[in-house]
């Protein structure tokens, strides 16, 4: 029998045995469309994170306080030394290496604001100029944190607390209070929604000086470095390394990371959970193997005496096999196809639910996924399609 | 042509030894009408199967168109059955999935006959078998009479040396019966070698040649 005959008669038994065929398909199906989606929320996961924290700025190196390495230590921790602090003189001084485009120090706290009987406790960045182009931000009215003029008490309003505080005003030119002293709000946020959990509409931008004030410390939390150009980030690490430690006398007492760096770890680990979760689902097509297996062992069975004819009328073994080989594979073909049409219908309603999430299933485990549903599939009628071949056709034709 | 020489099948249950076949010898020549008789359990469907080359002897030898076909492999012998062997069976063994068409084609597809050819041929069976306006019916929409003659088209598409039919009337009434055996020795006046195992003495009668059977030898052979 030739493989178009094959084929068409096997088609042929999977439609007529309806109620099998769809349970099995849909067995496959769901294995399928569990990998498809499944995958698609991981990778979804990992360019969402690899997105925003792309979006946090470019060519950025990131200065900390203190050491992130396990092993060692701070070598000083022994003379009951404490590690040195960050301070605004190391980020003016970093500001002068030659790699180095730009930087903006930072430090963070919690701060209560007032204004005309409103009062709400908001998140308090303190900065300079500099911070709004390291970190791409945007302004909605008025201007940034002016360039040089620290000293000045002036303010930049998220948006969401610009609409609160000043429901029907301007408040460009407003003032408002923050803790014990006043500022003059200089300009909103565009506003941006969260980001890496942290919703920027709900801050405020206040000088570095007034920042360091407010929460009564001379350090810093962080320092955000843009280096000259993609090429120079290795070299504005290591340059700002350097130039810290010999501020630091020789103590290597911070942490400076590249965003390049972060974004690798959290893509290898996302990437990592989104195979393990293929693997996972992997599992139910696997499950679903066995099931076609069982299915195709009790065809045979119903069938004997349909093969002892097929063997009566000349069909030899290789046809008879190769007949419950191509049911097989017509079952796997159709669970697969299935399977990742539900997967992939799934996936976009995903995205319409979640439209920041881009829950888009990878290539590979849409491919992987159909192609071991088939290979489930004829795995599984190996035994089933051997043993019909195997048949001795007297005893089937009799049905024993 | 047919020739056993010395055939023994002999089926083991357990520690009991059945001789199914007991040393049987037999010539049928080509285009003969041949029927075999006997009590149940005599060995004639054994007989039919071993000619048929669905079964295989335990010892002696078989000839078959002047070729030894004793012991070929499971896949010659499956060429053999298709090339030169046609099979009747009581229980009709159409493929209920399948339409009479379908079922008339399936050797026609084994054998790797083109579509086109194979839709003439069906067709010219249908016609032969006054099947012609139940073509498109599935096994289960056909009475007894039109099953049977589903199964005599489909045993003959590949034109057989020899068609072999094993109480081909068992399930028929006597009226369908008769038609039946007639459509069946019409193709043995077409040329076929006809071989039939029946209970039935009127009908056996009508063989040009009497085989008589039991426990597993053939007692008479009278033309
Ligand atoms: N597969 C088998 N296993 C064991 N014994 C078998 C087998 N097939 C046939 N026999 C035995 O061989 C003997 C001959 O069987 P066979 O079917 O050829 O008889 P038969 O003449 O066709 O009988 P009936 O008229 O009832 O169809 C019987 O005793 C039967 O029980
Ligand atoms: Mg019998």
């Amino acid at each position: 029998m030739n493989l178009r005959d094959t084929l068409t008669l096997s088609l042929q038994t999977v439609v007529s045995y309806r109620t099998r065929s769809l349970l099995i398909v849909l067995a496959m199906a769901l294995g399928v469309a569990a990998v498809v989606v499944l995958t698609a929320l991981g990778d979804g996961a990992r360019r969402y994170v690899v997105g925003q924290f792309s979006s946090l700025g470019t060519n950025l190196v990131f200065v900390l306080p203190g050491r992130a390495e396990t092993s060692g230590g701070f070598p000083g921790a022994a003379l009951g030394q404490t590690p040195r602090d960050l301070t605004l003189e190391d980020a003016r001084f970093i500001a002068h290496l030659p790699q180095v485009k730009r930087m903006a120090p930072l430090n963070v706290g919690v701060a209560e604001l007032t204004s005309g009987g409103r009062l709400r406790e908001v998140t308090v960045l303190g900065s300079t100029s500099e911070l709004l182009p390291i970190r791409h931000m945007k302004l909605s009215q008025g201007s940034f944190l002016a360039h040089g003029s620290e000293r000045s008490a002036q303010i930049v309003l998220g948006s969401t607390l610009a609409h609160e505080f000043f429901p029907d005003g301007e408040p460009v030119g407003q003032r408002i209070r923050l803790g014990d002293s006043r500022f003059l709000v200089s300009g909103v946020l565009a506003p941006q929604g969260e980001s890496m959990g942290f919703n920027s509409d709900e801050i405020v931008i206040i000088p570095i000086d007034y920042a360091q004030e407010l929460f009564n410390t001379n350090t810093l939390f962080r320092i955000l470095v843009e280096a000259r150009s993609r090429t120079d980030i290795e070299p504005a690490k290591a340059a700002i390394a350097h130039a810290l430690k010999l501020r630091h006398d020789g103590e290597e007492d911070v942490t400076v990371i590249t965003q390049d760096a972060i974004l690798a770890t959290f893509d290898r680990i996302l990437r990592a959970l989104t195979l393990g979760v293929a693997g996972i689902a992997a599992i139910s097509l696997a499950v679903a193997g066995i099931l076609v297996m069982n299915v195709m062992l009790v065809a045979v069975a119903q069938r004997t005496s349909e093969i002892g004819l097929l063997k009566a009328l000349g069909a030899p073994a290789a046809d008879i096999r190769r007949l419950f080989f191509a049911e097989a594979l017509w079952l796997s073909l159709a669970g697969g196809a299935i399977g990742y049409a539900l997967g992939n219908l799934s996936a976009w309603g995903i995205r319409l639910a979640y439209p920041t999430l881009p829950a888009w299933p990878p290539h590979w485990a849409s491919l992987a996924g159909v192609a071991t549903a088939i290979l489930t599939g004829i795995i599984a009628s190996l035994l089933p399609a051997a043993r019909a071949a195997r048949l001795d056709p007297v005893l089937a034709l009799s049905g024993k | 042509m047919i020739r056993l020489t010395a055939i023994t099948r002999v089926f083991r249950m357990g520690d009991q030894e059945v001789r199914a076949l007991n040393g049987i010898d037999l010539d049928i020549a080509s285009g003969e009408y041949v029927s075999i008789m006997g009590p149940s359990g005599s060995g004639k469907s054994t007989l039919l199967n071993v000619i048929g080359l669905l079964d295989q002897p335990n010892s002696g030898r078989y000839e078959l168109d002047g070729s030894d076909v004793t012991d070929l492999s499971e896949t010659e012998r499956a060429r053999v059955r298709r090339e030169k062997i046609g099979f009747v069976f009581q229980s009709f063994h159409l493929v209920p999935r399948l339409t009479a068409a379908e079922n008339i084609e399936l050797p026609l597809m084994l054998e790797g006959i083109a579509p086109a050819e194979r839709t003439a041929r069906v067709d010219a069976a249908l016609d032969a078998f006054d099947l012609k306006d139940r073509a498109h019916h599935r096994p289960a929409e056909l009475s007894g009479g039109q099953r049977q003659r589903v199964a005599i088209a489909r045993a003959t598409i590949l034109r057989p040396t020899a068609l072999l039919a094993d109480e081909p009337t068992g399930n028929l009434d006597h009226r369908i019966g008769t038609e039946v055996m007639e459509l069946l020795e019409g193709l043995h006046h077409a040329g076929t070698t006809l071989i039939v195992v029946t209970h039935d003495r009127e009908l056996g009668a009508r063989a040009h040649r009497h085989i008589a059977m039991r426990d597993g030898e053939i007692v008479a052979d009278e033309k």
